[in-house]
């Protein structure tokens, strides 16, 4: 896409914000980014109204500070609902000064604003003074610090980011949802994985990634002392059981766990194969060099975390069970 | 002899920092289960904890110490979300060290 610049010349946009920056759309968000040149990025937006979910802000956030300040601009009329870029802190991390004049009382609401986390103390200051601006029960912080908090630390870990992870968060009273989105532009999840699973492409290292057991840091069933492959997978589990969307993007794939439908009573089952999951994967969309976990969270459809973590913990055992029979000598039949 | 480490007085209201998991478990937990001594994890104060922080923390004296870790390791005043991870942690390394014993 391409817009005239207030010089006069026409530039090629790198990130739009459109106005419809939900998780469900976020495989066309992805489709229309331009990472062809990460020392530079030119950001616009939707003219008239722009809605932005975490996950595109923590996206635009990270290649803002890879590209640098003094290289990332923008540009485009920017619309009244623009003000939440700058409430969040987008306009920090460029060279455009933000149109929007208001105090910073104001600020009243229930968000995380772009956070740059760069060392494990750092997460656990973010996990206690930054969490409670999201203003929840005592029983849903606690969801949301596992899933920061597990996020984070696979980025500290695992993505080799020099710019750390980059983690912004909302709370949409109108559906009482929280929306989550932790970037980083480490070395992405196949490189991460490759050196014990070789995945044949970035879409099976996703899913790799997904089944619960499997880490990067070995084959051997259990883990390290340190890793057991379970983050993900509960993540995503959490996801599926409040009948959420859930996203990874991660070089040129993209896995989305779609919403599994209300109208479908009990609650959603639990399958350690993402395969099974009912989802949308590709493997076709610009390449990006990192990862992005995105996940939404329903507080009215959220169960006893208790419940949640007794149900993920089950299919987490089965699925080392179906590993080990999978194992099994079987007879000779003649 | 009895250990008790109080883990409220470490890893604030929510355990997540694995670093901290580690450092636990490498100067007080091994070294003390190694000599025989009872080890307790006090959780009181903590309100929750990631599944990663309670695998840093335990699953390697469980792997490496075994029954030695089955017998000698407590935990008090975890709530029923740090008893929900603990006790999955201890599920699926029993699964595993049956399954790397096979292998071996």
């Amino acid at each position: 896409m391409t817009i005239r610049h207030p010089t006069g010349k026409t530039v090629n946009v790198k990130i739009f914000l459109s106005n419809q920056g939900n998780l469900r759309n976020f495989k066309s968000f992805a489709r229309s980014l331009d990472l062809s040149n990460p020392d530079k990025l030119v950001i616009s937006t939707h003219d008239k109204w722009v809605t932005v979910h975490p996950a595109n802000l923590v996206v635009a956030a990270a290649l803002a500070i890879q590209a640098g300040k003094k290289n990332t601009e923008i540009i485009g009329k920017v619309p009244e609902t623009g003000r939440y870029l700058d409430r969040m802190g987008l306009y920090e991390l460029t060279k455009t000064p933000s149109p929007f004049i208001y105090h910073k009382k104001e600020e009243a609401g229930r968000f995380v604003p772009i956070k740059i986390i760069k060392t494990s103390a750092d997460q656990s200051r973010f996990i206690t003074d930054v969490i409670p601006l999201l203003h929840l029960s005592e029983e849903n912080a606690i969801v949301v610090k596992y899933i920061i908090g597990e996020l984070v630390r696979n980025v500290l870990e695992h993505s080799f980011a020099k710019d750390g992870a980059i983690v912004a968060a909302q709370y949409y009273k109108k559906t009482n949802r929280v929306s989550i989105g932790i970037c980083d532009t480490g070395i992405g999840i196949w490189k991460s994985i490759n050196t014990y699973w070789h995945p044949k492409n970035d879409i099976d290292a996703i899913k790799l990634a997904l089944v619960p057991g499997i880490t990067g840091t070995t084959r051997r069933e259990g883990g390290t002392s340190e890793n057991a492959g379970a983050g993900l997978f509960f993540i995503k589990s959490i996801a599926k059981i409040t009948r959420n969307y859930f996203v990874i993007y991660s070089g040129s794939a993209q896995y989305t766990l779609l919403k599994h439908k209300k109208r479908i009573k009990g609650l959603p089952r639990l399958y350690a194969d993402p395969n099974r999951d009912p989802h949308s994967e590709t493997n076709t969309v610009p390449r990006f060099q990192g990862t992005l976990v995105a996940v939404d969270l329903s507080l009215d459809e959220t169960p006893e975390f208790n419940y949640l973590l007794s149900n993920i913990g089950d299919i987490y055992d089965k699925s080392i069970r179906e590993r080990k029979r999978a194992k099994y000598m079987t007879p000779k039949f003649i | 002899m009895k250990k008790t480490i109080k883990m409220g007085k470490i890893v604030n209201d929510f355990a997540e920092n694995k670093d901290i998991a580690k450092k636990i478990r490498v100067e007080i937990i091994m070294p003390a289960l190694s000599k025989g001594d009872e080890v307790v994890l006090d959780f009181y104060g903590v309100s929750g904890a990631t599944q990663s922080f309670i695998h840093a923390l335990i699953s390697d004296p469980i792997r490496k110490l075994k029954d030695v870790a089955f017998d000698n390791l407590m935990y008090q005043n975890a709530n029923n979300d740090i008893r929900e991870i603990i006790s999955m942690v201890y599920r699926y390394m029993q699964e595993s060290l049956d399954m790397n014993k096979d292998e071996e």
